[in-house]
C-alpha cells in the first residue's frame, strides 16, 4: 500500500503558484481536476486567493480551429516565439474524448518543445470528456492557476463548439486558425454562426496562392466594425516556415493592450468566471436550478458584481438550491 | 545425389553484430567459417541515428542491439581480414545510410580495393522508418533527397550495390496485412523511383529501376505468403513496365531478400518457434519466379532475448538443410498453372492495387505517410490481430490454446540467452575519444564545412561523405551537421484511430467499469503515460497499449518514440498522471528505469507507479521490481485485457484502493 495522500491546503498552493513553483502548479490542476466534494471546496477556496491577486498583465490566448488546420504546429511555433522574447507559458491542449468510454488519447507535448528542459514551459493535456468541441468544467479554474504563473496561458481546443462554454468565453483572446482553401470559415462568417474571435490566422502559407487567396476572402467577409473597436486582422502564418509568426505574436499582444486600455479586461474575465459558475450550477441542479435562481441573465450580472467573491457567491447559492430542493414535497 | 543441375542456392544470411567492431568481426568471421555466404551488418541505436557513443541519449545503448560504428576505424575493424571485393555486405541502416556506406567506401580505399568492385546493400528505406521501427532522423523531403543521393551516386560508381532494400519487412511486424504490405512497400518504390528520376538521365532509369531490391517478411500463413511473393513479382513488373518503360525483363525482377516474421514467434514454448521459422521460409523459396535472393532467419529464442552463436548457427543450419538435403532446387516452378495459387494471386494483386490508387490520389506515399494515413491503417490492422488473439479466433499454439507444457530442457538454467558486455559501452566511449583525439582536426572540420556545403547546395552528399569518412568525421559529428541544416521530424504516431470494435465485449466491460469506478473514486479519470524512452524505435506494442487503454477509458498520454528520461519525468509530472508504462525492446531497460525513477524523485514523484513492457530477460524481471516497478510485461503477457485490469488494480493499491482482482 502506498501512502495516503494529503488533501493540499489552498493557501500553500496559492503561495507556491506565485512563485512559479512548477509542483504547486501540478498539484493545484490535479486539484481542479478532482469532482470529489472536499477538492470542489478546496479549489473554490484555491481559485479565490488566486483571481484576488493582480494578474491583469499575464494574457491567455485561446487557440482554435477545425481539424487538420494545424494548430499544434501553429502553437508549437507561437511557444517558441513566446520563449525567445523571455516570457514563461503555460498551456492547456484539449483534445476530444470517447463518448463511450470516457477514454481519450492525449499527445503532441513533445512536438512543442524545443528543449528537453525548459522550465518556462508547462503543458497540461485535457480530454472534453464529452463537450462536443467545448471545454470541460475544470478548464476555467486550470487556466487561472496557469494564468498565476506563467505570462502567457495558451488553450488550444478544436473548433468552436456550440456548447455553453467554448474558447472565446475562456480567454481574453481568442484566435482561430483557417484551414487554406476550405470554404467553411467565411461561409460560417457570412451567415452568423460564427462567434467572431479577436483574430484570425490563416495557416499553411507555404501552400502558396490557395493561402493567400483564402486571407483575401476572409478579410472581405470580416464585419466592419465601428471607430475605436477593435479592427480584425487575419495574418498569414506558417508553422512550416515560420512565416507570420512574430506578426501573430504581436496581434495577441496589442489586443491585450487593448482589452487593458479600455479597462475591459478585468470585467471580461468576471464575465468568463461568471460562465464557469453557471456552468457548475447547472452541472449540479440543470437548467431547471438556473431558472430558480432568477434565469442566465439576471445570474450573470449578480456573478459580476464587482467586489464579491464570485466563489464564496458560488457556494452560497449552491446552498440555497439544495436547501431549497430539500424541503419535502 | 541427383544427375539434375541444381539451381544455385539464395545468399545465406545471419543478421548480427553486437558490442564492438572488434567483437562483431569475430563473430563475422566465425558465421563464414560455417558456411554463411554473406553478411548482415545490426548497428547499435546510437549509429542508426547518427549518435555518438558519448553523446546523452546513447547512453545504455552502445553495443545493444548491434555493432557501434563511431568512425572510419571502427569500420575497419569490423572487416578486419575480411575481403571486400569478395564479400556481399548487408546493412540494415537507414537514416544514416549515406554516412555508412562512406565509411565502407573509404575502409576500401584505405585497402586499396576499387569501390566499383563492392557488392552489397543498403537499407536505406526511410519510409517505413516513420511507419514502424523508428530510427529516422530527419522530416520526410531531406530524408528522400539523401535516400536518392545514395542512389545517384552508386548506380555510376558502385554498380553492383543495391543502394534501397525497401521493406515491407516492418510493416508486417506493426500489422500489415498481406495486401498492405505489397501496396505500402510498392508505392514506397515507386515514390523513391520518381524522386530519383529527378537526379538522373533519362536513359538511365532503367539501370536504377535494376538496382531497387525488397526486403519481405514471411509469416505463418505460408500458402498466402507464397501466393503474395508471386503477387508482389507480377505487380512490380507490370508497373516497371507500364509506369517507367523498363523493357528488359531482367530489370523489372521484383529482387527480394527476406527474414521471416517475428511478430508470430512465441516466448511461450519458444521450441515451437523452430517449426514456425522452417514453415515461413517455405513460402520464400518454394516457389521458383519469386524466389528470395537472400534469407536470414530469426533465432528459436529471439522473443526471451540476444541470442547466442549456438541459436544462431541453428538458424544458419535451417537453411543448409532445406537447400542442400532435399530436392527443392531441383525443379521448375511447381506452382505454375494451378489455379488455386492463380485465383489468390489475383485476389492479392487487386487488393494491392485499389490500396495504391487511393494512395496515388492523397499525392504518393510520402504525403500519406505525412498526413498520417497509413500509420494509422497499420495501427488498425495489428490491433485487429490482437483482438483475434484474445478473442482465440487467431490460434496460436501455447500462447493462447495449448498452454500446458512440461518444462524445457532448453530454457532452464543460466546463460540459456546472450548477456551483451556491460563494458561495451565505456570501451566504445574510449577508443572514440582517443580517435578523436588522434586525428587532424583541422582536416575533420573543413570535411564538416565541405558536409554543410554540400547538404545545402542540394549536390550529391556522397563525395562530401566520403572526405568526412577520410578525414576522421565520426557519425554524430555527420549526423548533428545535417540535423542544423536538415532539422529534425517526429512522425504522426497513428494511435488515433477510432475504434469501432462491434458491441463491447464482456471482459472489456468489466474493464471499462473498474476504470470508470477507480476514476470516480480518486475524483478524476485515470490518466495513463505511455512512454518510449531511449533511441529504440520500435513503437507497436506502445501503441496498441495505448490505444487498449483509450479504449477501456483511461485518458492516455503518449508523445512517440524517442523520450529522453527527462521528458518522461516531466511529462508524468505536468500531467499529473495516475501511472506510467514504459516500453523498451533495445535491452537498456536497467539504466532506463533507474534514470527515470531518478528524474521522477527529482520532481518530487516518485510514488507514481510505474510498469514495464519490452523485451525483457526473466532475470531482470525481479531487479526491475526490487527498484520499485509495480509490474514487468513480455511478449508472454498476450492477454492484453489482463494487462489492463492488472493496471487499474496497481493505481488503485498505489491509492489505497482495494484491488479488484483478476479480469
Amino acid at each position: 500500500m502506498g501512502p495516503r495522500r494529503e488533501w493540499p491546503e489552498p493557501a500553500a498552493l496559492a503561495a507556491g503558484i506565485g512563485r512559479r513553483d512548477r509542483s504547486s502548479v501540478a498539484a493545484a490542476l490535479n486539484l481542479l481536476d478532482d469532482r470529489r466534494p472536499e477538492a470542489r471546496r478546496r479549489a473554490s477556496e484555491l481559485c479565490s486567493l488566486l483571481v484576488h491577486g493582480d494578474i491583469t498583465a499575464h494574457h491567455m490566448v485561446g487557440l482554435t480551429g477545425p481539424p487538420g488546420s494545424g494548430k499544434s504546429s501553429l502553437s508549437a511555433a507561437l511557444l517558441r516565439t513566446w520563449r525567445v522574447s523571455g516570457r514563461t507559458v503555460g498551456v492547456l491542449a484539449v483534445d476530444p474524448s470517447s463518448h463511450r468510454t470516457g477514454g481519450a488519447l492525449l499527445g503532441d507535448r513533445i512536438r512543442m518543445l524545443q528543449a528537453s528542459h525548459d522550465d518556462g514551459v508547462f503543458i497540461r493535456s485535457l480530454a472534453s470528456r464529452g463537450e462536443l468541441g467545448g471545454l470541460s468544467a475544470e478548464v476555467w479554474p486550470m487556466s487561472i492557476v496557469m494564468l498565476a504563473a506563467f505570462d502567457v496561458v495558451l488553450v488550444e481546443t478544436v473548433g468552436i463548439g456550440q456548447s455553453e462554454i467554448d474558447v472565446s468565453q475562456l480567454a481574453d483572446s481568442t484566435c482561430y486558425v483557417v484551414q487554406p482553401a476550405s470554404g467553411d470559415t467565411i461561409q460560417f462568417l457570412k451567415s452568423g454562426i460564427m462567434e467572431v474571435p479577436h483574430v484570425f490566422a490563416v495557416n499553411k502559407a507555404d501552400l502558396g496562392a490557395v493561402a493567400e487567396r483564402t486571407t483575401r476572402e476572409l478579410k472581405s467577409a470580416i464585419p466592419r466594425m465601428p471607430d475605436g473597436d477593435w479592427a480584425l486582422p487575419v495574418v498569414l502564418v506558417s508553422a512550416a516556415t515560420g512565416r507570420g509568426i512574430q506578426e501573430l505574436a504581436a496581434h495577441f499582444d496589442a489586443h491585450h493592450a487593448f482589452l487593458s486600455a479600455q479597462g475591459t479586461l478585468a470585467a471580461q474575465r468576471r464575465v468568463h468566471q461568471a460562465m464557469w459558475i453557471m456552468k457548475r450550477l447547472a452541472e449540479e441542479f440543470g437548467s431547471f436550478g438556473i431558472e430558480r435562481l432568477g434565469g442566465t441573465r439576471s445570474l450573470t450580472e449578480q456573478l459580476t458584481r464587482t467586489g464579491a467573491s464570485p466563489f464564496a457567491l458560488h457556494e452560497e447559492l449552491r446552498q440555497l438550491l439544495i436547501s431549497a430542493y430539500s424541503k419535502p414535497v | 545425389m541427383s544427375a539434375k543441375k541444381k539451381e544455385s542456392t539464395w545468399l545465406m544470411r545471419t543478421y548480427s553484430g553486437h558490442s564492438s567492431a572488434q567483437k562483431s568481426n569475430e563473430l563475422y568471421r566465425t558465421n563464414l567459417s560455417k558456411g554463411q555466404t554473406g553478411l548482415s551488418v545490426a548497428f547499435d541505436l546510437p549509429t542508426q541515428t547518427g549518435y555518438d557513443a558519448d553523446h546523452a541519449l546513447a547512453h545504455g545503448e552502445v553495443g545493444k542491439v548491434g555493432v557501434p560504428i563511431s568512425n572510419v576505424a571502427d569500420m575497419d575493424a569490423l572487416f578486419d581480414q575480411i575481403p571486400l571485393d569478395k564479400m556481399n555486405t548487408s546493412m540494415t541502416i537507414n537514416a544514416t545510410a549515406a554516412w555508412m556506406l562512406s565509411l565502407y567506401v573509404a575502409v576500401a580505399e584505405r585497402h586499396k580495393v576499387d569501390p566499383k568492385l563492392l557488392k552489397g546493400t543498403t537499407q536505406n528505406d526511410i519510409i517505413k522508418e516513420y511507419l514502424s521501427r523508428g530510427t529516422y532522423i530527419f522530416p520526410p523531403a531531406p530524408s528522400i533527397r539523401l535516400l536518392t543521393d545514395v542512389i545517384a551516386y552508386t548506380y555510376k560508381n558502385i554498380p553492383d550495390w543495391n543502394p534501397t532494400n525497401i521493406c515491407s519487412y516492418h510493416l508486417q511486424e506493426a500489422g500489415a496485412t498481406p495486401v498492405q504490405e505489397m501496396a505500402y512497400a510498392i508505392a514506397t518504390g515507386l515514390a523513391v523511383l520518381d524522386a530519383t528520376k529527378a537526379k538522373i538521365a533519362a536513359e538511365d532509369i532503367p539501370t536504377v529501376v535494376g538496382r531497387i531490391s525488397f526486403f519481405v517478411n514471411a509469416g505463418i500463413r505460408f500458402i498466402e505468403e507464397m501466393c503474395k511473393m508471386r503477387g508482389f513479382t507480377q505487380l512490380w513488373d507490370d508497373l516497371m513496365l507500364t509506369r517507367y518503360g523498363v523493357t528488359d525483363s531482367k530489370l523489372r525482377r521484383f529482387r527480394y531478400g527476406v527474414q521471416v516474421n517475428s511478430l508470430g514467434l512465441t516466448e511461450a514454448q519458444p521450441e515451437n518457434n523452430v517449426q514456425r521459422i522452417v514453415i515461413e521460409m517455405l513460402s520464400v523459396v518454394l516457389s521458383k519466379d519469386a524466389r528470395a535472393r537472400a534469407v536470414q532467419l530469426p533465432a528459436w529464442n529471439e522473443a526471451l532475448g540476444l541470442p547466442r552463436p549456438w541459436d544462431q548457427q541453428w538458424a544458419l543450419r535451417i537453411q543448409q538443410v532445406i537447400a542442400l538435403e532435399t530436392d527443392l532446387l531441383e525443379y521448375d516452378d511447381i506452382f505454375n498453372g494451378a489455379p488455386v495459387v492463380a485465383a489468390k494471386v489475383s485476389e492479392l494483386i487487386a487488393g494491392a492495387q485499389a490500396e495504391l490508387e487511393r494512395i496515388e490520389q492523397m499525392g504518393g506515399m510520402v504525403a500519406a505517410v505525412e498526413n498520417g494515413y497509413v500509420k494509422r491503417e497499420l495501427v488498425r490492422s495489428h490491433m485487429e490481430r490482437l483482438r483475434a488473439i484474445e478473442r482465440g479466433d487467431l490460434k496460436i499454439v501455447g500462447l493462447n490454446c495449448f498452454k500446458e507444457t512440461a518444462e524445457s530442457p532448453l530454457t532452464a538454467g543460466a546463460d540459456t540467452i546472450m548477456k551483451p558486455e556491460l563494458s561495451a559501452e565505456r570501451d566504445q566511449i574510449a577508443r572514440l575519444q582517443a580517435f578523436r583525439a588522434s586525428r587532424n582536426r583541422a582536416d575533420a572540420e573543413s570535411a564538416l564545412t565541405g558536409l554543410v556545403d554540400a547538404a545545402r547546395s542540394g549536390e550529391n552528399i556522397m563525395p562530401a561523405s566520403i572526405r568526412a569518412a577520410h578525414a576522421g568525421v565520426t557519425t554524430g559529428e555527420w549526423g548533428d551537421t545535417l540535423r542544423k541544416v536538415f532539422g529534425e521530424y517526429r512522425a504522426p504516431t497513428g494511435i488515433d484511430i477510432s475504434s469501432k470494435a462491434p458491441g463491447i465485449k464482456e471482459r472489456e466491460a468489466v474493464i471499462q467499469d473498474r476504470v470508470r469506478k477507480t476514476g470516480d473514486e480518486l475524483g478524476r479519470p485515470l490518466k495513463l503515460l505511455v512512454g518510449k524512452p531511449g533511441l529504440d524505435g520500435h513503437s507497436n506494442g506502445a501503441e496498441q497499449i495505448a490505444v487498449k487503454a483509450r479504449d477501456v477509458g483511461f485518458e492516455v498520454v503518449y508523445d512517440g518514440i524517442r523520450l529522453t528520461p527527462g521528458q518522461i519525468a516531466t511529462t508524468a509530472h505536468e500531467e499529473g498522471v495516475h501511472l506510467i508504462g514504459l516500453s523498451v525492446l533495445s535491452g537498456s531497460h536497467m539504466e532506463l528505469v533507474e534514470e527515470i525513477l531518478r528524474e521522477l524523485k527529482a520532481r518530487g514523484i516518485e510514488q507514481t507507479p510505474m510498469v514495464v513492457g519490452g523485451i525483457i530477460p526473466s532475470d531482470d524481471t525481479p531487479k526491475l521490481k526490487a527498484q520499485g516497478i509495480a509490474a514487468v510485461y513480455t511478449p508472454k503477457d498476450a492477454d492484453m485485457n489482463v494487462i489492463m485490469g492488472d493496471m487499474v488494480d496497481i493505481v488503485r493499491r498505489s491509492n489505497n484502493l482495494a484491488p479488484f482482482g483478476a479480469v
